[in-house]
């Protein structure tokens, strides 16, 4: 299992990891310049959506999930759906408060 | 090659818990090494059992002080603090070292693998770490009681704004929370990974004893949810040393938020203690009916609706709380939602005891126990979960009642039937039959007694973790208190029963009850290695042709 996995992809290079990491960087930073802005509830989102794509770049890229098979793709998906399903559950809470 | 052969016919016949050559000096098979950096299975499954045994008498002993306290009204025994901190101590003992790793980790860790064919899990060496964090965990839970400024006094539930305030060591409770979380989700990791890949060929997935289904959701729950309890107590500690104000609607956090983040988990946690308790109970009753399991898919597939529907209904902790009423509302169908699957495992077991060939042995009256039990403590949830009805009973005597005949009624029995059923497989010796139904009546009279004025209590209005009371609760506190000692004596009829047994018992056979899973086609006292080759896979339910012993 392990060999056909190597098989599959070349490791990546230094600098395309070192991009990545620059990306993310780039994301904190603009985390950071987004909170200094009052969007309202734009600023939870913003923060969300930005921390959403970091994760996604760690996952896919420094985890390896971009060339993993549908298996472990969709092993990855049903528990980022679970997690969905619970954030949206407790928004049913604090969207709906007095 | 001679050689070979003879040594593994004497791991195929040899006591696992005995040694692995000829017991002679240099033989690695019997030292304290062999046994806490085991790598087998059933070794490791005996370790958990043994400390499980141990913390379960722990808390049992401060749950009997705390019903003696609350025997009698006004100031005794105990000082409201040491009353605070005992509760707590209880829960957290009984939660995160005995119910959660509970049935899973012991006999879930001895049979799934040789359910399903195997010769042990898929990562023995995670298997062993696992019960080395659970070691951790147990004894950093312990240090926190006598270090710092005293032990706990949260309660088991931690919440905020009282745990990030309180001066009582919380910070080292939360850590070993942490740290119990990992062990629970190796092990889910563990069996999940057994499931998939080490089924011997033919062991198809309707081939699988429902034990072995109800571990396998358990799983999921496990790597699914502990997670969230993991990041929860790293928040409670977060709070009190750095004081970030997540939950502090002062600074601009939420205090409901850790309510949300700790039931996300502790709901389905229920869950990951119920289920392996169900799979037990699937895999006595139709040995002791002598007839197939009734609906086998079905009870299969309501071990899954369980772990998913149970993971979403965790709010019908906080009706009280102040969140919203559209968030009551939908938490409330949800909750009756998971009923069904429940009812389904209950009717199914029924239906597979009607007109069969029943023999009331010690397992089988544990399991009854539990179906008994497990539907009070399950209608009564239904009490609680109808968001109306909640609102008179929450934090009330009622909660406790029910959460005890679910718990105690449901996974303890669910546990001591399991004792009952593998004793003889795994000690190769067999109990007294007639003491161990004493036992259980004891115990079953002794949980009744003990609980059930609870419910009326918490109807008439009784605060769950008062220090006092009003005298009006004065009999059924005291009734209570004396269904604590009834139960005691049960439990201790019962450990004294089974150590005698395993000392001093008649030789047990290889299948005393007629099992037709797998581990009773092997040898008793269970081998070191279990399987030669890839064993068939038989019918799990299917008892033609297939008798007790003798």
């Amino acid at each position: 299992m392990t060999d056909k996995h190597e098989a599959q992809h070349e490791p990546l290079s230094y600098r395309f990891l070192a991009l990545v990491w620059a990306g993310l960087m780039a994301l904190t930073a603009l985390t950071l310049g987004a909170a200094k802005v009052d969007l309202g509830f734009l600023n939870v989102v913003a923060a969300l959506g930005i921390a959403s794509a970091k994760a996604s770049l760690v996952i896919f890229f420094f985890m390896h999930l971009k060339y993993e098979n549908r298996l472990i793709k969709g092993m990855v998906l049903t528990a980022f759906v679970i997690l969905a399903i619970a954030i949206a559950l407790t928004f049913v809470d604090v969207g709906y408060r007095y | 090659m001679d050689q070979t052969d003879h040594q593994s016919d004497d791991l195929t016949t040899r006591p696992f818990f005995g040694p692995k050559g000829s017991g002679g000096p240099g033989d690695k098979g019997l030292g304290p090494a062999s046994w806490l950096f085991s790598t087998d299975h059933k070794r490791i499954g005996l370790l958990y059992l043994g400390l499980i045994g141990l913390m379960f008498i722990a808390a049992l002993a401060l749950g009997l002080i705390l019903r003696l306290k609350l025997m009698t009204p006004g100031s005794t025994l105990l000082s409201p603090q040491e009353y605070n901190a005992m509760f707590t101590l209880h829960g957290v003992i009984m939660v995160f070292l005995v119910v959660i790793p509970s049935i899973p980790a012991s006999f879930g860790n001895i049979f799934l693998p040789l359910h399903i064919g195997a010769n042990d899990v898929s990562f023995p060496r995670l298997n062993n770490f696992s019960w080395w964090l659970y070691v951790t965990g147990m004894v950093l839970a312990i240090t926190s009681i006598f270090t710092g400024s005293g032990a706990p006094d949260t309660g088991w539930t931690f919440y905020v704004p009282f745990s990030e305030r309180t001066t009582t060591n919380v910070s080292l409770a939360v850590i070993a929370v942490f740290i119990l979380g990992f062990s629970s989700i190796l092990t889910g990791l563990n069996f999940i990974t057994t499931v998939h890949r080490l089924r011997a060929p033919g062991m198809t997935w309707k081939k699988l004893p429902l034990f072995v289904w109800s571990l396998y959701a358990t799983g999921w729950i496990q790597v699914l949810a502990t997670p969230i309890l993991g990041i929860t107590a790293l928040l409670i500690f977060a709070e009190r040393v750095l004081h970030l104000g997540l939950f502090d609607a002062a600074r601009g956090g939420d205090p409901l938020l850790y309510q949300h983040l700790f039931w996300i988990y502790s709901h389905p946690a229920v869950y990951i203690m119920i289920l392996p308790a169900m799979g037990v109970i699937s895999e006595i009753i139709p040995v002791f009916a002598r007839k197939p399991i009734f609906g086998y898919n079905m009870i299969a597939f309501s071990s899954l609706a369980i772990a998913f529907a149970g993971s979403l209904v965790w709010a019908h902790h906080m009706f009280t709380s102040g969140m919203s009423d559209t968030a009551v509302l939908i938490f409330s169908f949800l909750t009756f939602v998971v009923a069904i699957p429940s009812a389904i495992k209950v009717f199914n077991w029924l239906s597979t005891l009607y007109q069969g060939s029943i023999s009331l042995d010690p397992p089988l009256l544990y399991a009854l126990g539990f179906i008994f039990m497990f539907s009070i403590g399950g209608l009564t949830g239904l009490v609680l979960g109808s968001a109306g009805t909640d609102i008179h009973v929450h934090d009330t005597y009622f909660v406790v009642a029910h959460f005890h005949y679910v718990i105690f009624g449901g996974t303890g029995l669910g546990m001591f039937a399991a004792m009952h059923f593998w004793f003889p497989k795994v000690f190769g010796r067999m109990y007294d039959h007639g003491r161990a139904a004493w036992a259980f009546w004891l115990v079953i009279l002794g949980m009744n007694v003990l609980y059930f004025p609870m419910f009326i209590m918490g109807l008439q209005g009784m605060p769950r973790r008062y220090y006092d009371y009003l005298p009006q609760y004065g009999p059924m506190q005291m009734v209570s208190t004396w269904g604590s000692w009834l139960l005691a004596v049960g439990l201790g009829l019962m450990f004294w029963n089974l150590y005698r047994g395993s000392r001093y018992g008649p030789a047990a056979t290889k299948n005393p009850w007629g099992g037709a899973t797998l581990e009773w086609t092997l040898p008793t006292p269970l081998p070191h290695e279990a399987f030669e080759g890839d064993p068939s896979a038989p019918e799990p339910y299917d008892f033609k042709g297939v008798n007790p012993d003798g």
